[in-house]
C-alpha cells in the first residue's frame, strides 16, 4: 500500500491507500476521486486521466513511452509536469505521491 | 420512418458482431454511428495498434479486425447510418421510437446499445469565449476548404489532420501553425514538408505555444498564444482550427432513463437487458458483476442479446438454439451451400 493525494483544482485534496501494482488512475476510480473519466480504461488512448505531478515527485516517476507524450497533445491544457495517471503504477517508491487535477479532462 | 427487428448503436466491434448474430437467427437490423466511419475505438483510437487477445487470432490491428468483422457481415444486408447521432427515444405501445441528429426516425422492438464509451466528439479549445466563434470562425473539422482562400489561418495540433491540412490550405491562405511542444506526431513526410514550407515563408510555426485567448467583435479578430516559458504573443487570424482528435461523450442517452454508473449501464447477465424492457447494453458501455472491458466480451454480450432480441421481434415465434456447421436455414441465410 502506498499513499497517493489528489488535488482538486479549488484546492480540495484526497489522501488514498492504493495497492502497489494498480496505477494511480485506477485508485482514482475505484475511489471515487472526481476529475479522473479514464474513458479508456487504462489503453493509453484518451487523455482524460491527465494529471499534473507535483514537481518534486515529476522526477521520481518512470519516463513516459512516446505514445504518452502523444496522448498529452489531446490534454486539457497540458504543462510539463503533465502525465496520464493510468501509466503510473504505484510502488513503494511512489509513497507518498501528490498529484493535481486539471479543472477539466476535456 | 424505417421498421426494424433491432436498432444497433454503434459500429464498433461488439455492434458488429451483435448484427452478425440478429441476422443469423433471422432478424433484420440496421446500426447508427456518430463517425463516418465503422469500427468505433478500433478505428478512430488505436487502428494501427495491435491487439492480442482476439481468441484464434494470435495478432491483428484495430483496423484488420474491423475489416474482418465487416467481411463476415458480407452474406447480409445491413444498413450503416454513419455520423449520425442517436437523441431521443420514446415508448410507443410494444415499440421504441428512436430519433437522430439528422432526423432519421426508426422503429423497433429493439435497441442494443453497443456505444463504447459514448459518442466520439471533437475536442476544443480550452479559453471558454472559443464557443462564441465556434462553427464561424473557429472549426474542429473543414466541410468547406474555400472559405479560407485568402485569410489567415491559425491551426493547432501536431498530428496529421493538422499538419496536412496547414500544408493543404498554405496555398492559398497565411498560416500559423501552432503546437504545445517541439515534437509533432504526423507523418515524417508531411513534417518535411512543413519545414519546408516554413522556411519559404509559406507557414508561421510556433511550437510550444497553446491557445491563451481569443479576441474579436463579432467576428474573429485575433488570438493570444502563451509559451511555456509564460510569453504572450498576439497574432491576426480571421480563423482558427483546433485538431486535438476525439473525446468520448455518452450524450443523449444519459437522458433516457437507463441505470447509470460511472458512465457505463447496468445490465443483466442472461439478455444484457437494461432496466427498460427492449433495451439492452453490449461491450464496454455495460456493466454487471466481473464485466471486463474486451472486445471478446461484447461478442459474447452480444450474442445472447440478439437471443433476447428474438422474443420481442417474433413474439409468435419459438427461438430454436441452432449450430452453424449443420444447419440449413442459417446456411442459406449465410448464403452457403449445404451438404
Amino acid at each position: 500500500m502506498s499513499k497517493v493525494t489528489y488535488i482538486e483544482q479549488d484546492g480540495k485534496s484526497h489522501t488514498i491507500d492504493i495497492q502497489n501494482g494498480l496505477t494511480v488512475m485506477e485508485g482514482a476510480i475505484q475511489n471515487n476521486i472526481p476529475g479522473i473519466d479514464a474513458d479508456c480504461g487504462g489503453s493509453m488512448a484518451c487523455a482524460t486521466c491527465h494529471v499534473y505531478v507535483k514537481e518534486e515527485w515529476f522526477n521520481k516517476i518512470p519516463k513516459k513511452e512516446d505514445g504518452e507524450e502523444d496522448m498529452l497533445d489531446m490534454a486539457f491544457e497540458p504543462n510539463k509536469f503533465s502525465r496520464l495517471s493510468c501509466q503510473i503504477t504505484v510502488t513503494d517508491d511512489l509513497d507518498g505521491l501528490i498529484v493535481q487535477l486539471p479543472s477539466k479532462q476535456a | 420512418m424505417i421498421k426494424t427487428d433491432a436498432l444497433i448503436i454503434g459500429a464498433g466491434p461488439t455492434g458488429l458482431f451483435t448484427a452478425h448474430q440478429l441476422k443469423l437467427i433471422g432478424l433484420d437490423c440496421e446500426i447508427v454511428d456518430n463517425l463516418d466511419k465503422i469500427g468505433g475505438q478500433c478505428i478512430e483510437l488505436y487502428p494501427d495498434k495491435p491487439i492480442y487477445d482476439i481468441p484464434a487470432i494470435p495478432e491483428c490491428t484495430g483496423e484488420e479486425l474491423t475489416n474482418n468483422l465487416i467481411n463476415q457481415l458480407k452474406p447480409f444486408d445491413i444498413k450503416f447510418h454513419l455520423s449520425e447521432r442517436v437523441e431521443e427515444v420514446k415508448k410507443i405501445d410494444e415499440n421504441w421510437e428512436v430519433k437522430t441528429n439528422k432526423g432519421t426516425i426508426f422503429l423497433t422492438p429493439n435497441i442494443i446499445i453497443a456505444g463504447g464509451v459514448g459518442s466520439f466528439e471533437p475536442r476544443k479549445f480550452a479559453p471558454k469565449e472559443c464557443e462564441k466563434y465556434e462553427d464561424k470562425s473557429i472549426f474542429y473539422s473543414i466541410k468547406d476548404k474555400t472559405i479560407f482562400s485568402g485569410k489567415t489561418v491559425s491551426i493547432f495540433g501536431g498530428g496529421d489532420s493538422a499538419l496536412d491540412w496547414a500544408v493543404e490550405l498554405s496555398s492559398k491562405s497565411k498560416v500559423n501553425l501552432v503546437h504545445r511542444r517541439d515534437e509533432f506526431r504526423g507523418a515524417k513526410s508531411t513534417l518535411d514538408k512543413v519545414y519546408e514550407l516554413e522556411k519559404a515563408g509559406k507557414i508561421n510555426l510556433f511550437t510550444k505555444y497553446q491557445l491563451k485567448t481569443v479576441k474579436g467583435d463579432g467576428n474573429l479578430k485575433s488570438i493570444d498564444i502563451q509559451h511555456d516559458n509564460k510569453d504572450l504573443k498576439t497574432l491576426d487570424t480571421d480563423f482558427v482550427l483546433g485538431f486535438f482528435g476525439l473525446i468520448m461523450q455518452l450524450g443523449p442517452i444519459a437522458n433516457w432513463g437507463l441505470n447509470i454508473d460511472k458512465k457505463t449501464i447496468t445490465v443483466d447477465t442472461e439478455k444484457f437487458e437494461t432496466n427498460q424492457k427492449g433495451i439492452y447494453a453490449v461491450g464496454d458501455i455495460c456493466s454487471y458483476p466481473g464485466k471486463l472491458k474486451l472486445i471478446l466480451s461484447g461478442f459474447h454480450e452480444g450474442a445472447l442479446a440478439a437471443r433476447a432480441c428474438f422474443k420481442l421481434a417474433r413474439p409468435n415465434e419459438k427461438y430454436r438454439f441452432e449450430f452453424t456447421t449443420s444447419s440449413k436455414t442459417i446456411k442459406n441465410r449465410l448464403g452457403v451451400k449445404g451438404d
